[in-house]
């Protein structure tokens, strides 16, 4: 069995599965329902100033589902705890000592002046937690008020309320970012700068879910008016991988550890965010679908997978597939992909066919002898796009297949064990010699 | 002359033999419909394919992928609107069409989970929702001037009644029956068109108007083709097969033994059906849907013992596998090649039937082996198929081919003026759903003819 025991920042844990800052971890009794279950440690829902916050009395939560009702995106606009500092604070103690060997982190966001974050964290501190984790990344509600996204959509914000944390904070210091921004390699370096310990990402994503197909007004709403929330889920997660990736990627922040969180709904999820960079997850969504028992399978999933890979810790997992990921600019021009139908696979569904008759390269062609339907890839017009493999129902029916010599076919072009590149192609005005 | 009326005679014939309850029970849907959670995890299932299968194998031509999908977004009035446009009668078809041959055998899902797309249901829960909610789909055109007379009132002939009226045209419709709806109402199994649904649908269906309707007029008694023609811009023979075939034994109008397609009108005009004369030991002559019919409701009746007995093997039996299955899982014994030798009787009853026991060879053909076997049975039912009444047709030109009206691929006939469809033509099917489909053609066919230059 490989061990599953996770150190991220010196903050240790049975499972890197953590529950992210949110409704699942707003007080005791759902955190200790949460350690029952077997979760690796939780980010306490955030801490503000008193007078706490209120929350709405209507609807703060609503999903995009499939036909069968299973949630695909997840959209909520309540804001940080609506419950006393002190209340959570004694709680916050009391679970620590109850549950020493789970990491606890207290999530926090202060306005833009150092005298609160001053007044605050050591406070916090003392309850025994393990570390904090700034709270940048609210895009509702909190970033009207000059917080939570407002925050994190400034580099210079970050990097100043950073600092602040880390100089009265003796436990590490995780920011967390928001995805509401045009590239988060800013905000990443900012975090460094103010001397983060590590990152985590992504919160959620602004988004309004759909309207009321009666009444059109958006939906849902509060009395007849709504407004947007934060989208999370599994729908986000690519998004998310992206994020991590590039900061995972990127040369000044690929040593800043990341705590991953986007719509981690199954082990593999989990391994997603792992080998693009992460160290460990987060969890919300699943958990408020689902319920808490969702992480057993999480644990036992990704235990089995390292075994099966030959992996003794989670460790050897983290940033496996970061090396595979580079810029468009870099990806080889000489390799030459064809679509591949297993004929004894094919359903004769002819979805290959269509899509790619209608909005792709015509490279399917499609035969009906007598009701024997068959379809069949033109080489002389495949460009290697996969957009039949994606929408074909059956798996492994059509594979990409590289072409190891003689001619493209389509172009005429000598297959070649050369990679060349957009950075040196002839069309490339900006190309280098 | 056959004796088509169940005699209480005895102990074995008899009504009452289960209680109402358990009567209505047996009669209710054969399949649930479909709730709407359930319809639409079912939509999903559907690939959406190009070109696609089940729409080939359906006869009446239904775009399936194509109202599915709106299934799926919820859009009933337009996969209601795409199912009804090509087949009038979607309705009914989703109820007693044998999709397990037709659209859903061509199911790509068959291929890799051998468990097809529920077609029929999902067509049923589309057009239950209009046909439920009365959603007004299709309206008439200009008024074209023109007359067509249509004869019989079933699936062939008010689909081509509905689609002539939808193009302007002014129909009249004559049925011999009291009823409309022709085997819709007096012929497909009382379970699968509860609640009195063929009647709801046609409502639905003539509410189009244009359509005028005169009951208890026989082509050959009260009206004649020859009449038709001359009043008439066109005609449309739908008029089904008006008799059945006899089994041609020494003592076939003995008390017992009786036609099983009267028995099912019987049965279906009954509403009370725990009141119907039922055998305790039954015998349904036949191998086709009706056999399965009578045999599977003799069962649900109340009757103890059914065995049906056909001549042939099983794969030559025209009833469906799944029809077949059906009535096995009702307990109807199935015997194959079993030809009928005699029946037997009592003072006043058939009492057995005695039956040659045949082989079949490669050839086709079956042959007596020179063994018998005699099966108890206190109610004969004969299924062995229907025939056109071919008085008031022949003699006017009428060109006839196995005793079936001959039909171009527009369902046009010999004459100029008279088209056809349904059970009555030549390679007719016997199915609801072609029936439609032939009077959708002949309408199409007959508005092409009548509109030529105008």
């Amino acid at each position: 069995m490989a061990d599953l025991t996770s150190n991220f920042l010196g903050i240790k844990s049975p499972n890197p599965f953590w529950l992210a800052s949110a409704p699942p971890t707003d007080k005791a009794y759902n955190v200790n329902r949460a350690f029952e279950a077997g979760w690796g440690g939780v980010s306490w829902k955030t801490l503000g100033e008193d007078p706490h916050i209120v929350n709405v009395n209507g609807p703060r939560y609503s999903t995009m589902m499939s036909n069968d009702r299973r949630v695909i995106g997840f959209n909520n606009i309540e804001l940080i705890t609506d419950r006393p500092f002190q209340v959570n604070l004694k709680e916050m103690r009391q679970v620590k000592r109850d549950w020493p060997d789970r990491a606890l982190v207290a999530s926090v966001m202060f306005p833009m002046n150092e005298e609160s974050w001053a007044k605050h964290i050591p406070i916090i501190e003392d309850t025994g937690i393990d570390g904090f984790e700034l709270n940048f990344g609210c895009p509702h509600g909190m970033s009207e008020r000059g917080m939570g996204a407002a925050v994190g959509q400034v580099p210079e914000y970050i990097k100043q309320a950073t600092e602040w944390c880390k100089k009265y904070a003796t436990v590490p210091v995780i920011v967390k970012l928001t995805p509401n921004i045009t590239d988060v390699i800013y905000p990443a370096e900012a975090c460094l700068e103010g001397g983060a310990d590590a990152v985590s990402l992504i919160n959620t994503i602004n988004s309004i879910m759909r309207v009321d197909y009666d009444s059109l007004t958006m939906f849902p709403t509060t009395g007849g008016m709504g407004t947007h929330g934060g989208y999370c889920g599994e729908a986000v997660k690519p998004i998310a991988l992206n994020m991590v990736a590039e900061i995972a990627r990127n040369e000044k922040t690929k040593n800043l550890p990341i705590s991953g969180i986007g719509g981690v709904t199954t082990w593999k999820d989990a391994v997603d965010f792992l080998a693009l960079g992460a160290s460990n997850v987060q969890v919300c969504t699943a958990a408020m679908v689902y319920g808490f028992k969702i992480v057993e399978d999480m644990k036992t999933g990704l235990s089995n997978f390292l075994d099966e890979k030959g992996m003794n810790s989670v460790d050897e997992l983290i940033g496996k597939a970061v090396p595979s990921v580079t810029d468009w600019k870099f990806l080889n021009l000489n390799h030459v992909d064809k679509a591949v139908i297993d004929q004894e696979k094919c359903i004769k569904c002819g979805r290959c066919h269509i899509v790619c008759e209608d909005t792709s390269h015509q490279a399917i062609k499609y035969a009906n002898n007598e009701g024997n339907r068959v379809f069949t890839v033109d080489d002389t017009e495949c460009v290697g796009c996969n957009l039949c493999v994606s929408v074909c129902p059956i798996v492994d029916c059509i594979t990409m297949v590289a072409m190891e010599s003689g001619t493209d076919p389509r172009t005429g072009k000598v297959i070649t064990s050369e990679p060349a590149d957009w950075t040196t192609h002839e069309n490339n005005p900006l190309k280098v010699s | 002359m056959s004796n088509n009326k169940l005699k209480s005679e005895g102990v074995n014939i008899k009504s009452h033999r289960l209680s109402k309850k358990e009567i209505e029970d047996n009669f209710s849907d054969l399949h649930a419909p479909l709730t709407q959670i359930e319809a639409l995890i079912e939509a999903d299932r559907c690939y959406f394919c190009y070109d696609a299968p089940c729409t080939k194998a359906c006869p009446s031509d239904i775009d399936v992928p194509g109202f599915i999908q709106s299934i799926r977004s919820d859009n009933l009035t337009g996969a209601a609107e795409k199912i009804l446009s090509e087949n009038i009668f979607g309705g009914m078809c989703a109820r007693d069409c044998p999709t397990e041959e037709l659209c859903q055998q061509a199911c790509v899902r068959n291929d890799h989970e051998d468990k097809p797309v529920e077609i029929g249901l999902l067509q049923r829960y589309a057009t239950d929702s209009v046909l439920d909610n009365g959603v007004k789909l299709f309206s008439r055109k200009k008024d074209t001037g023109k007359s067509i007379a249509v004869v019989g009132a079933g699936p062939a002939g008010i689909s081509c009644a509905h689609r002539l009226s939808v193009l302007g045209h002014n129909i009249t419709v004559y049925d011999a029956k009291d009823k409309l709806g022709g085997l819709n109402e007096y012929g497909i199994a009382a379970y699968k068109s509860t609640h009195d649904f063929a009647q709801q649908e046609l409502d639905y269906i003539l509410d189009i108007g244009g359509i005028n309707i005169e009951t208890g007029m026989e082509l050959g008694k009260q009206i004649t083709l020859e009449d038709l023609q001359k009043q008439f811009d066109a005609v449309f023979l739908g008029c089904g097969l008006g008799t059945v075939n006899q089994l041609n034994l020494d003592n076939e109008n003995i008390s017992g033994v009786i036609d099983a397609v009267e028995y099912i009108a019987n049965l279906r005009q009954t509403s009370n059906k725990d009141e119907l004369m039922v055998g305790k030991n039954i015998v349904v002559v036949g191998g086709g849907m009706t056999a399965i019919d009578i045999a599977v409701q003799s069962k649900l009746l109340g009757a103890e013992q059914v065995t049906i007995a056909y001549r042939r093997g099983k794969n030559a039996m025209a009833a469906s596998e799944y029809e077949q299955a059906l009535a096995k899982k009702h307990d109807v014994q199935i015997q194959y090649h079993l030809s009928p030798k005699q029946l037997i009787s009592d003072e006043s009853n058939v009492s057995a039937m005695e039956f040659d026991v045949m082989k079949s060879h490669n050839d086709g053909s079956i042959k007596a082996t020179g063994e018998s076997l005699t099966l108890k049975a206190d109610v004969v039912f004969k299924a062995i198929g229907q025939k056109l009444v071919t008085e008031g047709l022949a003699d006017n030109n009428l060109e006839l081919e196995k005793g079936r009206i001959v039909v171009d691929e527009n369902r046009k006939t010999s004459l100029t003026k008279v088209w056809a469809g349904g059970d009555c033509i030549l390679d007719g099917d016997n199915l609801t759903v072609s029936a439609v489909q032939d009077g959708k053609l002949a309408a199409i066919s007959i508005n092409e003819t009548l509109t030529q230059g105008a």
